[in-house]
């Protein structure tokens, strides 16, 4: 079909381009083109083929025409979509636009975006829709498969609108009966079209009887016995979707065996893309039903191994992926019961991967030498040996020490072959194995190793050889080395080779020197805890200067070789002891200059820019750690100190510059900073108020935004009440985050808790906040008091805004506190001891809200003392829930309930 | 169909240094704010609250809002009475207080004793004594790494690293917050000592609630641990001492009255066992002055000679009374209110403080 010149994209891959085209919504009257004219459908045919011209004003004319036409009248335009996307006289290149145009203007990626888009087709004429639906239907039936592949996708958007409200409700019966046409391209769209489906809608919506006929549909059109490999590929897609939905024929024997031995079949068809759908269903079906899998493991075994050995690449991934997979669900499972099994558990662990060790470790192992020869430079690769190498690695978390003895012989034999491939496969296989088996197993084998490690690191021919070497020093250092660790592996003896030969290694290729950086990165962090002296503080300036030559590299641009630098450059510093404070002062102004060149560039190219805006980023997260380490001991602060003025002059130059990552690394540089400053802080406060707020009003980038509100929080530690002329501003532009649809929601309960940061600084001063803060609360706690049917995810973000909300409490009243002004928050005491009951009767808070949550308690009894008294006492927190809490092992817990307590016999003692 | 997309990270961390950043700063910010909040909740519980009822009767304090209305000048004044109470919520707020606030807020907060005019009952089963060391009466108050001493009038004495708990930013102390101490001294100029007479909140915890005897108790087996006994170094400036505690039996009181200490003496002072510390005077603890244990019973001039005439400087209090600004305070007298009210005009009102000579 040739090249496509469109700026049209699919929504679901971008929709910047979309988005300024599509109004919001439209008030053109609805039936007047019901029935679109002849004429205007010729014109459409034109206007969407003129969109894909190779003329860019003839397409931006035809994009303005599009635009026009569904300003003017979008029932028409997106009829004559449908219409264009059905009719069967069309060139296909108009007939796939129109449908893409259509799926777009029903869904958007963006949460906010598809809100709209929802709300505007459900608001649509229902005869319009009616009759989209229709022509959308008829082109599953179209000969051309183009348009028949875009109208399943649209008909599966369309249905995750109208299912959930109950609309469109024949729309699974006639795709069904679809199934039973005897032309197999209709078959094939409809099984497409469910397995779109399925991937839309939630189970929930769909009926028992409905999942039973669909998952029947498309079964059957996997089996071997169906002619059609178009079908069949289209019916082995549409069940991984469609395995969600089979809950109910999983727990049934007979449906399951079935069900399996379908799809065991497809992985043994002669068509390579059904091989490879069938393993992904495999892979599927090994997270989602692990505990179903016990009768069938052996033969998936086989199939996977065989898989593995002969396979195609892309189906011998899926074939390693599905023992990956089973890896995760296993130490998911260890780690949750801790190896504490009982009848009684949820799940199971079955074990699989322990059982299947010593014919899975060889399959593994002989991966690791299908390597490529530019892997390590190329970002994107993956390929057998990695997937074999990763699977390992997991496989040595899942069973421990038990696959040490299965890998050696390995390592032995290849670790000093002339091929290179053989000794990085090796060196792979020893570092892939280091996480999971003891310390008691692991320290006599490294110590053995590590010698032999550093003499490759130097003198090995491969720089693939040196890579892998590198990032083995580093898991060594990850895993065994610390102050956890029993046994040391790095002594007196041996540091100073290891920092010779890494430092050297820095100087390596920059994939080698990448690797380099991140064993140096673990070897310090190693000496985290250990207090007043390091092993590292006689080489400390060495390394410190390595790794700034390090980041004047030319090639530092390549393989993330500066990031690596600068990133191990910060756990130095993080991880550097009193003995040397006076070099990390020096550094200061080292980083400072830095910072200060990448200022002065000027008249920058779009890649210089970013280039400098990267290096930005990384100049300010190293301030950032300096500042952090510093601010922590009196003296060392005090010395700092003499640069405030400097560094936070650059801080500000570098917000002038204006760019989302630097953006963040510099205000996450300011919360330590003001947290180092304190009170002092306030004469930064007149330049640095309008990046305050410039952060906060920066939804887009949340990241940004949440980082700038916790920003908010140091600032009014810091600064106390002098914070008070700026909170006028830092409460508007909170609020107005709260109330965009369009906010991450990860940032609200961050912004709830500032709430009660600045309530605390400001004291009685709040009150003017009171009545546009304590509604949101409010009904955010409404929200939040509830988490029935919620999953895991939903139920630990609304423990989340639970504690928001309940800092915000907290930080009110403890700032409301001895104010005349107390009486103010009488009237919310009702609702937010309701709050704290509901919560407590809901029985699904983590430990962190229990504590917010009895402590608020007591905040609320402190504060209003016995104005709430016989309210606290009709309360179920202050009886039941106080009393869960008093008696809790977590000491944080049992040490606010003390408060709360306290607080609670004073109030009603009055 | 969403294919599998399998991009597990290799030969990579699992999280970025980036993604650290963050985290730290958010634990960071996370702690701040519980050490905040606690700071906010412990103060409250121990000091703030317990006060009003026995040191602020309601009626006078309402009189002096009323006049407020009226007399523009008592503005700043009573606004302060009435702010100190809110903003005290915290230690770090409290040690950063000057001026009138801090010297209302610090002097409500020391027990004060009263003259032993009698001798209590159970005297030698229910009482301790001590010789008091001269010098100047403070509290000391160590948080978030660093320690503050403040006066009687709530003026700073010193700002300074200690041993204390949270007395300094040293890489061994925790900086949480949440291990603050308040300890009731004595600064005793000669040997630049603090003398602990008493112990209001150790390592965060209140003791408020607990007897006299328990107390000490606590303050003999804590501070010493700390270190905060030693010699001064770079992380301790000044020494701390606790100061030799006696039963009130015959011996006891020999010991307290004549026993040798390595500090000036300043009377001796009487604390019942079973006593909570409270703001305010209070007749469970009780102080005896005499010329054999007190240089301060009579005034000298800078030669040493008794002068003439005997100055004493005399507080007005609210009610027109006249009182020394001993601990406890002496009511001398009363002035007139005729006198008040006409010298209101010439700015003379409460907490002034008059030279008055015999």
């Amino acid at each position: 079909m040739g090249p496509h010149y469109t700026t049209i994209h699919d929504e679901e891959t971008t929709w910047t381009v979309q988005y300024a085209i599509i109004p919001r919504f439209s008030q053109a009257p609805l039936l007047d083109n019901l029935d679109p004219k002849e004429k205007d459908t010729m014109e459409v045919t034109q206007v969407l083929l003129s969109a894909q011209a190779i003329d860019s004003t003839v397409r931006k004319h035809a994009e303005d025409t599009l635009k026009q036409f569904q300003e003017q009248n979008l029932p028409g335009y997106l009829l004559s979509l449908s219409g264009e996307l059905a009719s069967e006289e069309k060139p296909v290149e108009s007939r796939k636009l129109a449908g893409l145009i259509l799926k777009n203007a029903l869904d958007a990626k963006e949460q906010h975006r598809k809100y709209e888009l929802v709300q505007r087709w459900l608001s649509l004429d229902v005869a319009v829709k009616s009759q989209i639906k229709a022509c959308l239907l008829q082109t599953l039936s179209s000969p051309v498969p183009d348009a028949r592949s875009t109208a399943s996708q649209v008909i599966a958007k369309v249905a995750g609108i109208e299912l959930p409200q109950k609309q469109w409700p024949e729309l699974i019966g006639s795709l069904l009966s679809n199934i039973h046409q005897v032309p197999p391209h209709v078959k094939q769209a409809t099984l497409e079209t469910l397995g779109y489906l399925c991937e839309e809608v939630v189970p929930e919506v769909v009926e028992q009887d409905h999942v039973n006929k669909i998952l029947t549909a498309v079964v059957q059109g996997m089996n071997a016995n169906e002619g059609n490999n178009e079908v069949r590929l289209s019916a082995t897609r549409a069940l991984y979707n469609a395995l969600s939905f089979a809950q109910a024929n999983f727990s049934n024997d007979m449906e399951r065996d079935y069900i399996m031995r379908v799809v065991c079949e497809a992985t043994l068809s002669p068509e390579v893309k059904i091989r490879q759908a069938a393993f992904e269903c495999l892979v599927s079906i090994g997270s989602t039903y692990y505990e179903k899998l016990a009768p069938y493991i052996q033969d998936i075994f086989n199939i996977t191994s065989k898989a593995v050995k002969e396979d195609e690449e892309p189906v011998a991934l899926q074939a390693i992926e599905f023992w990956s997979s089973i890896c995760d669900e296993e130490i998911d499972i260890l780690e949750e019961y801790g190896g504490e099994f009982t009848a009684d558990s949820d799940v199971p662990c079955y074990y699989f991967i322990k059982q299947a060790l010593p014919a899975l470790v060889p399959m593994l192992l002989e991966t690791l030498l299908k390597q490529e020869e530019d892997q390590d430079q190329d970002e994107g690769a993956w390929n057998l040996a990695m997937a074999g190498g990763t699977c390992l690695g997991l496989v040595a978390r899942t069973v421990g020490d038990d696959i040490v003895p299965l890998v050696m012989p390995f390592i032995e034999e290849n670790i000093t072959k002339p091929d290179w491939r053989q000794r990085e496969a090796a060196t792979y296989a020893f570092g892939s194995i280091l996480e999971g088996p003891s310390p008691d197993k692991l320290t006599p084998i490294v110590n053995v190793a590590l010698n032999f490690m550093l003499t490759a690191l130097t003198n090995d021919p491969s720089s693939h050889v040196k890579d892998t070497t590198a990032w083995t020093l580093g898991r060594i250092f990850e895993f065994l080395h610390g102050s956890t660790v029993e046994t040391p592996i790095i002594t007196p003896a041996n540091c100073q080779q290891i920092i010779t030969v890494l430092l050297q290694s820095m100087k390596d290729v920059p994939n080698v020197a990448e690797k380099a950086c991140g064993a140096l990165y673990f070897l310090a962090q190693g000496y985290e805890d250990l207090g007043s002296s390091s092993a590292l503080t006689p080489y400390f300036q060495e390394i410190v200067q390595s790794l700034l030559n390090v980041t004047h590299r030319e090639d530092a641009g390549e393989s993330r070789l500066r990031t690596a630098a600068y990133e191990t450059l910060n756990e130095v510093v993080r991880c550097s002891t009193e003995e040397t404070a006076r070099l990390v002062l020096e550094l200061v102004q080292v980083i400072m200059a830095e910072l200060h060149k990448t200022l002065e560039a000027q008249n920058l190219s779009s890649d210089e820019r970013e280039k400098q805006n990267e290096l930005q980023g990384l100049l300010c997260g190293c301030l950032q750690v300096i500042i952090q380490k510093l601010g922590a001991s009196d003296t060392t602060k005090y010395a700092f100190m003499h640069y405030g003025d400097q560094i936070m002059n650059l801080f500000i130059r570098v917000f002038a510059c204006r760019s989302a990552t630097v953006h963040e690394e510099a205000m996450l540089a300011i919360g330590a900073f003001a947290y180092a400053t304190g009170p002092n802080f306030a004469k930064y406060m007149p330049d640095f108020y309008k990046y305050l707020e410039m952060g906060l009003q920066n939804f887009e980038e949340y990241q940004v935004c949440a980082v700038t509100v916790g920003v908010v929080g140091d600032i009014c530690r810091a600064l106390e009440d002098k914070i008070l002329p700026y909170c006028d501003g830092i409460m508007t532009q909170l609020l107005k985050d709260l109330s965009s649809n369009q906010l991450h929601r990860s940032v609200k309960p961050p912004i709830f808790s500032s709430f009660g940061d600045i309530a605390l600084a400001i004291g009685e001063n709040f009150e003017k906040y009171l009545m546009y803060a304590m509604p949101m609360l409010q009904s955010a706690a409404e929200l939040s008091a509830h988490t029935s049917g919620a999953d895991d995810e939903m139920i630990e973000y609304t423990n989340l805004l639970r504690n928001g909300i309940l800092e915000a409490y907290s930080g009110i009243f403890q700032g409301f506190k001895n104010s005349p002004k107390t009486q103010l928050l009488i009237p919310y005491a009702p609702h937010i001891l309701q709050f704290l009951d509901s919560i407590y009767m809901e029985k699904d808070m983590d430990d962190v809200v229990m504590k917010t949550a009895i402590g608020v308690l007591g905040d609320l009894a402190d504060t209003l003392g016995s104005n709430a008294g016989s309210l606290i006492q009709q309360s179920l927190s202050s009886k039941d829930f106080l009393n869960e809490c008093l008696s809790s092992d977590d000491h944080l817990i049992k040490e606010s309930a003390e408060w709360a307590r306290l607080a609670i016999s004073r109030a009603i003692s009055v | 169909m969403a294919t599998h997309e399998l991009r597990r990270p290799f030969k990579r961390p699992a999280i970025s240094d980036q993604q650290r950043r963050r985290e730290i700063s958010l634990q960071r910010q996370a702690q701040n704010r519980r050490d905040a909040q606690h700071q906010a909740r412990c103060l409250a519980s121990t000091i703030l609250t317990l006060q009003p009822a026995q040191y602020e009767p309601a009626e006078p304090d309402l009189q002096l809002q009323s006049e407020t209305e009226l007399i523009p000048e008592l503005e700043i004044e009573s606004q302060e009475h009435r702010r100190d109470l809110r903003d005290i919520d915290d230690v770090r707020q409290a040690s950063r207080l000057k001026g009138v606030e801090a010297r209302q807020w610090f002097a409500k907060q020391l027990m004060l004793p009263e003259w032993m005019i009698d001798v209590p009952e159970r005297l030698n089963t229910d009482w301790y004594v001590f010789a008091r060391p001269a010098g100047k009466r403070c509290f000391v108050v160590s948080s978030n790494g660093t320690t503050i001493s403040r006066l009687r009038n709530g003026s700073m004495l010193h700002r300074f690293p200690s041993a204390l708990p949270s007395g300094a930013r040293t890489s061994k102390s925790s900086h949480s917050g949440q291990s603050y101490c308040i300890l009731d001294c004595i600064f005793h100029e000669p040997d630049q000592t603090y003398y602990v007479i008493d112990m209001v909140c150790w390592a965060g915890m209140s003791l408020y609630e607990c007897t006299t005897e328990f107390r000490f108790f606590w303050l003999n087996s804590k501070l010493v641990e700390t270190g905060a006994c030693d010699a001064p170094s770079s992380y301790h400036k000044f020494r701390f001492s606790t100061v030799p505690i006696y039963n009130c039996d015959q011996e006891g009181l020999n010991a307290a009255y004549t026993g040798p200490v390595p500090y000036v003496k300043d009377g001796l002072l009487f604390c019942n066992k079973h006593a909570h510390y409270q703001s305010g005077n209070t007749p469970l603890i009780l102080v005896w002055k005499d010329e054999n244990c007190s240089q301060y019973v009579i005034d000298t001039d800078s030669k040493g000679q008794v002068p003439n005439k005997q100055q004493v400087v005399l507080e007005l209090l609210f009610d027109g009374k006249l009182a020394t600004s001993d601990d406890p305070p002496v009511i001398f007298g009363c002035l007139n209110e005729d006198f008040i009210q006409e010298d209101c005009r010439l700015g003379i009102f409460s907490d002034l403080l008059l030279v008055m000579e015999d």
